[in-house]
């Protein structure tokens, strides 16, 4: 095991415990508050990755702005505590099924890219908004406009009717 | 130097994490927690493939900021529908939301 794989271990183990921990708090702002340390987790291992402008963007929009609306939508709704009121009866079943993807999905990555390795090159942030303005400016644009669509739909329904 | 398969096993792993939460939990806002942890799963997947086959434009990475923008409207709009749902039913537990149920 090389060094980055050592550390690539370690921040996934910190990942991996705090979306355990998410799936399982018995209270909902502790459940946001380990999806802040699944996230940061995911974003330092796109640093080891060498990808630093989706690192920074995932910092940016997931830990700003996603988890704080999720916050919000917390506090807007009653959040009652403990497991039987967060969780519903089919635990055991729900256990089952993810086991079931871990295991197909862990079998099928060994099988095929079991010593394959990654030769992390470097990805400047110049070199994403190249190729983001070069080739993928349509997909680009599509997704503006899903984004001004999505902020007239929550606007529409999260509005209050009046008279 | 870090095998594919590292990061392709993590993606897995919170990828089964958030099938439990959205099969288990049945609060409304958790389960959509469950399901950024499962984005998040397909994003490192799709960081990870990038700098394997290193095409030289960086799909993987351009398709992961798409990823987190379809994420970050996702959750808007859920939100907006979970509030909605909340100020008309007073309750958020998704196995009691049957109004379309056949």
């Amino acid at each position: 095991m090389t060094l980055e794989e050592g550390f690539f271990t370690a921040l996934a183990l910190v990942g991996t415990v705090g979306a355990l921990r998410l799936v399982t708090a018995k209270n909902v702002v502790h459940a946001a508050l380990y999806l802040v340390v699944t996230l940061a987790a995911v974003a330092a291992v796109y640093l080891l990755l060498a990808a630093e402008f989706v690192a920074w963007v995932q910092v940016l929009i997931y830990v700003g702005a996603i988890v704080v609306l999720l916050l919000f939508g917390l506090m807007l709704t009653r959040a009652p505590i403990g497991r039987e009121a967060l969780d519903n009866q089919q635990r055991g079943f729900a256990a089952i099924v993810a086991a079931a993807v871990l295991i197909g999905l862990g079998v099928l990555v060994w099988d095929a890219f079991g010593e394959a390795e990654i030769e992390l090159g470097t990805s400047t942030t110049a070199d994403i908004g190249e190729s983001l303005f070069r080739s993928y400016i349509l997909p680009f644009e599509v997704v503006s406009f899903l984004l001004l669509a999505a902020l007239i739909g929550a606007i529409v329904l999260a509005r209050r009717e009046e008279g | 130097m870090i095998r594919v398969a590292f990061p392709l096993f993590f993606a897995a792993v919170l990828f089964a994490i958030g099938v439990y939460g959205v099969l288990a939990r049945r609060n409304g806002v958790l389960v959509l927690m469950s399901i950024e942890l499962m984005l998040n799963a397909v994003n490192v997947n799709l960081v990870a493939f990038s700098q394997f086959l290193a095409d030289g434009k960086f799909a993987g990475q351009i398709f992961t900021l798409f990823v987190i923008t379809v994420a970050a409207a996702e959750v808007g709009i859920g939100l907006a529908i979970v509030i909605l749902i909340y100020r008309n039913r007073e309750t958020i537990n998704v196995d009691e939301i049957n109004l379309m149920k056949w």
